[in-house]
């Protein structure tokens, strides 16, 4: 695993050495290609994005978008402990607080995980070690990051448990997951990865295998932990209700890139993307009056081993005949500025969208 | 955990008691369903008619049937006096049953061979965990690797040859070609370096088929639990691969490995008859070979008991052991 | 609106089709070596409704609610304890296999899972055609005419019927699935959880699917769900479960607008809303606290007073009976939300209930002054309104 990288080396396998950047956490031309008998996986396929402390980004999509892939990307999950030919491909950079990841030496990367950033997964119950009790996990996960004795770590474990709002956490510090319910669970992960105050806090469909009720719970917490702490969220849903809860900004996926990007009132208020248009159309909606019938998007997700040539979105795309200038359909559209902060990969001009956007979308939602 | 284990040594207790019900049952009430008289059968075919009354009266076994699972049960506690007219033979307890034909209480002859069996099946354990699930484990981390088709044809190799060839072969070679070892039984208490030279070789030969298994199963187990959310949250943790490996996947994978291994202990220590004959070990499998040969019912019952017995044992070793992995069991 | 009488034969529309009656299922916890029983899980324990033609009943609660094991009690998948089901006016609570055959004709299932309720092994001509074999009916035409003009009504193409399921995709899956339930046209079908393994997009595919097919077939559904918004959209009456028990039961409209039940409410509220601008606006967020107890022993009286901000002493000793307190809202509290108090001499609120819920201002940073106090007693003034969106003035 070691042997592509040079350690400390600021220099990616990116052919313009652009420098390093400001903003905390910097996602430029990500891809994660995972080689598979029937051909590669273009999970993910050129992703950029910046993400300053103290602010939340939703990524949005559905299953297959490559999302999670890039989540566990960030993490440098995809090669740790991964062997043999199955491992994935990832190029491109990712830089966390003035680090590039991807060259970085593997050693390296492992002590910023779970300390500089830290992950909560989507099902809490197989996502803890069935074995081993609460306190236990997260007194490892201290203790990995600090020189402490079982005694001040066992300590702060319970405080944390305590700060996420777990009954009696001097007891329920020794209990094992399965003596906990869903949403305890969930709260006892959270505790794990906050336990090192990490900067960057990726939360991957956190609320998707709990009850409503819970997960109202689970967002209000991470929404106040935010505040608390002060760090960098990414949150990873399918849900548009949980990132409109959350996110300050939104990124929309499909087909492992980015179609739109930009502030969350944007994204809901002004989308300029069709596959966001249809993503908005197909929910229905508690805070809207009763509707006839959802919009739906036509067709199913692509395949990501024969990604259609052009746009991604192409196939299902009810605009895919709207007369267009100039442009070919087999040219995938790059993202473009279409406001302030706020992008969207289409080829349609930025007046047929609004058009179609403000005339025939909003009106029906 | 307490209430978990109280049940579990009940229920061990219960399935004893069943279990000698049954071996009685089939010992001597099935020679009689059968029309084998129960009575010769004790003695041998070619035994004279007097002494076949003899042991008749004896063993009881006019008496009803209830009786004489009373007797022998008390025989096994208390000690039991077999007595015809003024020919009067003592079993003392534990008593097992005594041989007519070889004129012998055979708890003497199990605790005798028993050490050897046990000495086999341990140490032959330590070395088949020991390489198997290290190969077993090396193989799940570099999958598709050259190390992992070799060691599994290797595995694939240990599993399918009989230990009857391997272990002549290694007799071959190592004690009559080489002549590195002189593969002679000695007891453990008269020489040590000599029992060690005298059980390497079985304890090779059995290991190499075990390990064979052992490392499949540890390589499938390995490959399925590292493929686990935890897994990837303990890694996501900052926690060192040796750490993630060795002790989050490894404790998962050692729940099945330590199920078959109370199934083949339990099993191994009722007879080894082919390692033991092949090398010549004075064992529970040899003397049951021989009590075979020899029509000798009362030996081949005891050695039945006592493997019984280990493997309820085991299993209970097992059973308990699963509890401290796994806290979940604690609650079944 | 009482339809408590009814039971006639036939289905015209509005006719009852289904009448449940004191349904229960308790599963038996055994433990020991002698398997004794040493408790149950009371997963259904005593629901009361009825299904009308022509209309679809959503079902809605949270895991654990037996919502599920409603769904197999009336299509007699599993076995009830106590209580029976109707159908057509006809007791079917305890058919034999042979007597149900001709009832399995006109009551289909739809999973949740379209990965695991389709054999991998058969072809979707095989799958889809299994009714007609399995009651030995042969359709005009033949079989796998049939099975094709269902494929197109489910929106597949019909020449698919030689391939396999893991051919298609989660959506085309659930299509298969509906298109294998509709075969012998039954008059009930019941979809347990139907869109909720879909993706979003693809949800919305199969409800507007569903949706049609009632249209056209004249189906009555009962669709158990967990997505208030979802169950919303596809229902005309709605019943809320919670802890095996119905609490409301209401048609849509009075339901969504104003929720009688404490737990309906507080479940609407916590219904994340896809509208970054409602985070600053003036609403605030029941948020429940703790969990769901367990079905094996229930709290007595009313299930819901452990976690109910109006609970009193009677709460705690008496079981709310489930009665209509306005045309077509049927609810079981004795101190209901808009609407009359049931039990008004029960004045003083459990200790319990003056921590059971926050009130979370769902703004960010305009968290209104004072917010802790009115934890005990809800602001009268904001009632409805985490419920109804479009009132809340935008």
């Amino acid at each position: 695993m070691t042997e592509l990288h040079k350690s400390g080396a600021a220099v990616g396998e990116v052919v313009d050495a652009s420098p390093a950047p400001t903003a905390f956490l910097e996602v430029r031309d990500l891809k994660v290609h995972f080689p598979t008998d029937d051909g590669v996986v273009k999970s993910v396929d050129g992703l950029n994005f910046q993400l300053e402390r103290g602010r939340t980004l939703g990524i949005v999509g559905e299953s297959g978008s490559g999302k999670s892939v890039t989540s566990l990307g960030i993490m440098g999950l995809h090669t740790a402990g991964q062997y043999g030919k199955r491992r994935a491909r990832i190029s491109g950079e990712i830089w966390l607080d003035g680090t590039e990841l991807l060259s970085a030496d593997p050693d390296h990367v492992r002590k910023l995980r779970g300390r500089e950033m830290a992950m909560i997964f989507q099902d809490p119950l197989s996502a803890l070690h069935p074995y081993y009790t609460i306190g236990h996990q997260i007194v490892e996960a201290y203790r990995v990051h600090h020189d402490v004795d079982k005694k001040t770590a066992r300590r702060r474990a319970v405080e944390m448990l305590d700060r996420v709002g777990i009954p009696q956490p001097d007891k329920r510090v020794d209990s094992y997951p399965h003596e906990f319910s869903g949403g305890m669970r969930q709260r006892a992960m959270i505790a794990m990865s906050l336990v090192n105050n990490p900067e960057l806090l990726i939360a991957d469909e956190p609320t998707t295998a709990l009850d409503v009720t819970v997960q109202a719970q689970i967002l209000d917490l991470i929404r106040d932990l935010q505040k608390e702490f002060g760090s960098a969220v990414i949150i990873i849903t399918h849900d548009l209700g949980v990132v409109a809860e959350l996110a300050d900004d939104i990124l929309v996926m499909y087909g492992g890139r980015c179609v739109e990007r930009g502030p969350a009132e944007k994204v809901f208020y002004e989308p300029r993307h069709p596959y966001t248009w249809g993503l908005l159309g197909s929910m229905p909606r508690l805070d809207r009056e009763q509707t006839d019938r959802l919009i739906p998007v036509k067709g199913s997700p692509p395949s990501l081993i024969n990604l259609p040539s052009g746009c991604a979105f192409n196939p299902r795309c009810p605009y895919a005949d709207v007369p267009k200038d100039n442009v070919t359909r087999t040219v995938r559209p790059e993202l473009q500025e279409v406001g302030g902060r706020h992008w969207a990969a289409c080829h349609m001009t930025q007046e047929q969208r609004e058009r179609i956007w403000t005339e025939e979308i909003a009106p029906k939602l | 955990m307490l209430a978990y284990l109280i049940r579990r040594l009940f229920a061990a207790v219960v399935m004893l008691v069943v279990i000698i019900v049954v071996v009685f049952g089939i010992f001597f009430l099935v020679p009689k369903w059968a029309g084998v008289d129960p009575a010769a059968a004790f003695v041998g075919k070619q035994a004279d008619p007097a002494a076949v009354e003899a042991v008749r009266e004896k063993l009881g076994l006019g008496d009803p049937i209830f009786v004489q699972v009373w007797e022998f049960f008390k025989g096994i506690f208390a000690g039991r006096t077999y007595a015809a007219g003024g020919d009067v033979t003592h079993c003392a307890a534990p008593c097992f049953g005594y041989s007519f034909r070889s004129e012998q209480a055979i708890w003497p002859v199990l605790t005798d061979r028993f050490p050897v069996t046990l000495g086999l099946a341990l140490g032959a354990a330590i070395l088949w965990l020991l390489f198997g699930v290290a190969a077993g484990v090396l193989s799940a981390l570099k999958r598709g690797s050259l190390w992992d088709r070799g060691a599994m044809v290797v595995a694939l190799a240990g599993v399918s040859l009989p230990i009857y060839f391997t272990g002549l072969l290694s007799l071959a070679i190592f004690s009559y070609g080489l002549g590195w070892i002189d593969a002679q039984y000695v007891p453990l208490s008269d020489s040590f370096t000599g029992w060690l030279g005298g059980m390497i070789l079985p304890w090779i030969t059995l290991a190499f088929l075990y390990a064979a298994m052992y490392a499949r199963i540890t390589r499938a187990t390995m490959l399925e639990i590292l493929g686990e959310d935890y897994i990837r949250t303990a890694r996501a943790k900052g926690l060192r691969e040796p750490v993630v490996i060795g002790k989050h996947a490894m404790r998962s994978t050692m729940t099945p490995i330590l199920t078959m291994l109370g199934m083949d202990l339990g099993a191994l220590i009722g007879g080894a008859i082919l390692t033991e004959t092949t090398f010549s070990l004075p064992g529970l499998g040899q003397a049951v070979l021989t009590a075979i040969r020899n029509q000798d019912l009362p030996i081949i019952l005891g050695v039945t008991l006592i493997t019984s017995l280990a493997v309820i044992v085991a299993n209970l070793l097992v059973d308990i052991l699963y509890a401290v992995i796994d806290p979940r069991v604690r609650l079944a | 609106m009482n339809q408590k009488s009814t039971g006639t034969q036939g289905a015209a529309a509005g006719d009852v089709l289904l009448k449940v009656n004191g349904l229960q299922k308790h599963f038996p916890i055994r433990k020991g070596m002698l398997q004794r029983q040493v408790g149950a899980v009371k997963a259904v324990d005593g629901i009361d409704f009825e299904v009308r033609s022509g209309e679809t009943l959503g079902v809605v609660g949270e895991s654990g609610c037996g919502k599920s094991t409603m769904g197999r009690l009336i299509t007699r998948l599993l076995e009830p304890t106590a209580g029976t089901v109707e159908f057509e006016g006809r007791d079917i609570t305890h058919l034999g296999v042979s007597g149900m055959r001709p009832m399995r004709r006109d009551v289909q299932m739809i999973f949740q899972d379209p990965y695991s309720s389709l054999n991998p092994r058969h072809t979707i001509g095989t799958i889809v055609g299994a009714p007609f074999r399995l009651q030995g009916v042969t359709p005009e035409g033949g079989i796998k005419k049939e099975v094709q003009r269902l494929l197109e009504v489910v929106g597949l193409n019909p020449e698919h019927y030689n391939r396999y399921p893991h051919e298609f995709s989660g959506g085309q899956r659930q299509r298969i699935g509906i298109a294998r339930a509709l075969a012998l046209s039954p008059k009930l079908v019941i979809a347990d959880e139907p869109v909720s393994a879909l993706d979003v997009s693809i949800q919305a595919q199969v409800v507007n699917l569903l949706d049609d097919l009632q249209d056209e077939l004249g189906l009555t559904y009962v669709i158990i769900a967990h997505d208030l918004s979802v169950v919303r959209h596809v229902s005309d009456r709605i019943a809320v479960m919670y802890l095996g028990k119905i609490v409301e039961l209401a048609d849509r409209s009075s339901l969504y607008r104003a929720p009688m039940h404490p737990y309906t409410k507080a479940l609407l509220s916590a219904v994340p809303i896809p509208d970054p601008r409602r985070r600053s606006a003036k609403s605030e967020r029941i948020l429940l606290k703790g969990d769901v107890p367990s079905p094996i022993a229930p709290p007595s009286g009313c299930r819901f007073h452990t976690r109910c901000w109006k609970a009193t002493r009677i709460c705690t000793t008496q079981e709310p009976p489930l009665i209509e307190l306005k045309p077509g809202q049927r609810v079981a509290c004795h101190h209901p939300e808009n609407a009359e108090d049931q039990a008004p001499q029960d004045t003083q609120l459990l200790s319990a209930a003056r921590e059971a819920i926050e009130l979370v201002p769902v703004g960010r940073d305009e968290a209104p002054a004072g917010q802790g106090a009115a934890a005990a007693e809800p602001a009268t003034g904001s009632e409805g309104a985490a419920a109804e969106g479009t009132a809340s003035g935008e």
